[in-house]
């Protein structure tokens, strides 16, 4: 019988494979950064005991950095020894790290990808749970936490457990003025925040095909939402050329080598999932979400829904939700304003998504009493959208441009919502307090989030008079 | 790491569905970089409000301030990987979670510390919360050699548990080294194996 992505990447990583234990699965990249790891390298420091493949291991600072004032010292005095932390620690086990002054520094899951490092029929683990974000390229890629990640910088490996595999078949063709964030929040809206538990899922069908790379990674990112283990889209040519010519990738006969492998890289026709879902692209609209976990989302055109017409064991938890959140049932969504907009995240700070946000911005301006600012993923996506002119598309209409880094995400810097703000953000997640306490989260895509910043309320971006960028390289 | 046999006390009812880990433990105190130091911050924006305890959350009652079981509802842990979660939740003093489900990293990332996360039916789980919100001071029993959850009302469950896990939190092993010593293995693994990237820069 045919055999799953999953399945053959699984096997091509067994080391050892015995009855009743975990398997031992070899890892190919193992991303670190300076909030998961510390503990995990003052463990190997307790044992006397080294990193085995620091060649095959990766660190970079995101999650605790300012986004500003880079050139003076991180004033938060507990997240600057988190850092130099990260630093010793490179520095004594021989780790390549792209610290504030690197022009490669971003968010972990958008610079290994951007540089070809990120590769089909790769295991790739971080100890972060969007570290999902890599199966956009078919490799295996979880989150994993810090006792984990010292196995791994020991070992190597991860014992491990086989996920069940779940298909997604995504029929039909993304309606225009939709994107892959409003995808990915639909399906997670439809089946709930931790239906996936378990599972790997592997998206399939011609809506996925039709996505680029970084649309690709969208989706993927978020499969931690629905509970996933990982997320997997098989390589094809989309991913073939992203990847061609990127720094890391492999040149010349190696190339060629690496593509005979990839190309091994799909499930087989009569290879079976233990579960199997059909999801139509076509019906998908602009989504928004109104509550305290991802899966609590509508259309823009929908309403906040009203507890009372729910069953009874949902509807203490929509009711709590609707509390922190400060909305009445049935407000329409287009009638929530918003006190701020964070345009970044390891969903939504690539290139492309800047330059459909700048494409809606183009022309207008920041509402008044909205505060927005853009992250870019990395200094490469900074530097590329300098060049192309978006910086000065966003700053004209009143945003602030940083520094890359997680930023507003989870606000572990100064970049915070405070407490009952009202926050329009590309994020992944819009759990209670996790942009600041109480802060409020509406999760949406770059180009609703940027509409939300104009308008100063949350409207349909397919009616947006949006703009031909002039200048800008789109 | 702390190993885990027998534990009884009172079970704390933490009535709340997909409670995920920016809960448990908010992301302004992950930027330590101790192990140590969590259980003060363990649900700190549910335990506190302007510095001062907040009555009406669970933890904050009596007989609930140790105990050293949490009885909670589905998808619990959900969202971030941060293995500071556990380390909080141990350090305040909880060592088994009943639950009609978890989330997967957070499910793992327990066994490393001591914690025994169990997955009861809901409406087992249903059942124990109206005990324990009609019984105060509701104490069960869990042993871990006979996968067994006890009452002294006369209240029975058995759960599952990976032959791997049970060893790990009854033994307390040291993972790393257990690996190490099929470290041949690895390297015979590596012999074979090939990666296409090259990090130089
Ligand atoms: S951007 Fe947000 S979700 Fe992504 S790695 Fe950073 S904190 Fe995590």
């Amino acid at each position: 019988m045919g055999k799953t992505l999953y399945r053959k990447i699984w096997e091509k990583h067994l080391v050892v494979d015995e009855k009743d234990q975990p398997s031992v699965l070899y890892i190919d990249l193992h991303l670190v950064h300076e909030v998961t790891s510390p503990q995990a390298f003052e463990g190997l420091r307790i044992q006397n005991r080294k990193v085995r493949r620091p060649d095959l291991t990766l660190a970079t600072m995101d999650h605790s950095i300012p986004t500003r004032n880079r050139s003076l010292p991180i004033q938060d005095e507990i997240a600057r020894k988190q850092v130099e932390t990260l630093v010793d620690n490179c520095r004594d086990f021989g780790i390549e790290l792209f610290d504030l002054k690197s022009a490669n520094q971003g968010i972990v899951h958008v610079i290994a990808p951007e540089l070809g490092i990120t590769q089909p029929g790769q295991t790739i683990v971080c100890g972060d749970s969007h570290t999902s974000t890599h199966g956009a390229f078919g490799a295996l890629a979880f989150g994993i936490g810090t006792s984990e990640v010292e196995h791994v910088l020991a070992t190597q490996t991860l014992k491990q457990y086989q996920s069940k595999t779940l298909a997604i078949n995504v029929k039909g063709e993304l309606p225009l003025g939709t994107t892959a964030k409003d995808l990915i929040l639909s399906i997670i809206g439809k089946y709930g925040h931790d239906f996936a538990t378990g599972y790997v899922i592997e998206y399939r069908g011609e809506a996925i095909r039709n996505l680029s790379m970084e649309e690709r990674m969208t989706v993927c990112n978020m499969s931690i939402e629905m509970g996933a283990r990982a997320g997997l889209i098989a390589p094809d040519e989309t991913t073939f050329a992203y990847l061609k010519g990127k720094e890391c990738a492999p040149k010349g006969t190696e190339w060629e080598a690496a593509l005979t492998e990839w190309k091994t890289l799909s499930t087989d026709e009569d290879a079976t999932f233990d579960l199997e879902i059909d999801f139509d692209a076509e019906h998908v609209t602009p989504q928004v979400t109104w509550g305290t976990n991802p899966g609590q989302v509508v259309g823009i055109n929908e309403k906040v829904p009203n507890p009372a017409e729910l069953p009874e064991n949902q509807k203490r938890s929509i009711e709590k939700a609707l509390d922190y959140m400060g909305l009445a049932p049935e407000t329409p969504m287009t009638e929530v304003q918003v006190d701020k907009v964070f345009i970044g995240s390891c969903t939504n700070s690539r290139i492309e998504d800047l330059r459909k946000a700048a494409a809606v911005v183009s022309g207008h301006q920041v509402a008044e009493k909205v505060e927005a600012l853009v992250v870019p993923g990395s200094q490469l996506v900074k530097q590329q959208a300098e060049a192309e002119g978006l910086d000065q598309i966003f700053l004209q209409a009143g945003f602030e441009w940083r520094e890359a880094g997680c930023s507003m995400c989870l606000g572990m810097n100064d970049d915070l919502v405070g407490p009952e703000e009202r926050c329009a953000s590309t994020s992944n997640r819009n759990f209670e307090g996790r942009q600041g306490r109480k802060a409020r989260t509406h999760l949406v895509s770059p180009e609703m989030a940027a509409a939300a910043a104009i308008a100063g309320h949350f409207v349909d971006v397919r009616k947006w008079p949006t703009k031909e960028l002039k200048g800008a390289n789109v | 790491m702390q190993s885990f046999t027998t534990v009884t006390g009172v079970v704390a009812p933490l009535d709340a569905v997909n409670v995920d880990t920016d809960a448990i433990i908010p992301k302004q105190f992950l930027k330590r970089i101790e192990r140590k130091g969590f259980g003060q911050f363990l649900f700190y924006d549910w335990r506190y409000e302007n510095g001062q305890e907040k009555p009406e959350f669970v933890l904050n009652k009596e007989p609930y301030r140790n105990a050293p079981i949490l009885l909670t509802r589905k998808n619990f842990g959900c969202g971030s990987s941060r293995e500071h979660a556990p380390w909080a939740l141990s350090e305040f003093g909880i060592r088994v979670i009943l639950a009609p489900s978890f989330a997967d990293i957070f499910h793992n990332n327990c066994f490393k510390n001591g914690i025994l996360p169990i997955v009861l039916p809901e409406e087992v789980i249903q059942s124990l919360f109206q005990q324990a919100e009609t019984q105060p001071g509701f104490e069960l029993s869990v042993d871990l050699a006979s996968q067994s959850v006890k009452g002294a009302n006369g209240f029975k469950a058995s759960f599952e548990i990976a032959p791997y896990r049970k060893q790990l939190l009854l033994e307390g092993l040291d993972e790393v080294g257990a690996t190490l010593k099929a470290e041949d293995r690895i390297t015979e693994f590596e012999e074979k194996h090939k990666v296409f990237y090259q990090l130089s820069f």
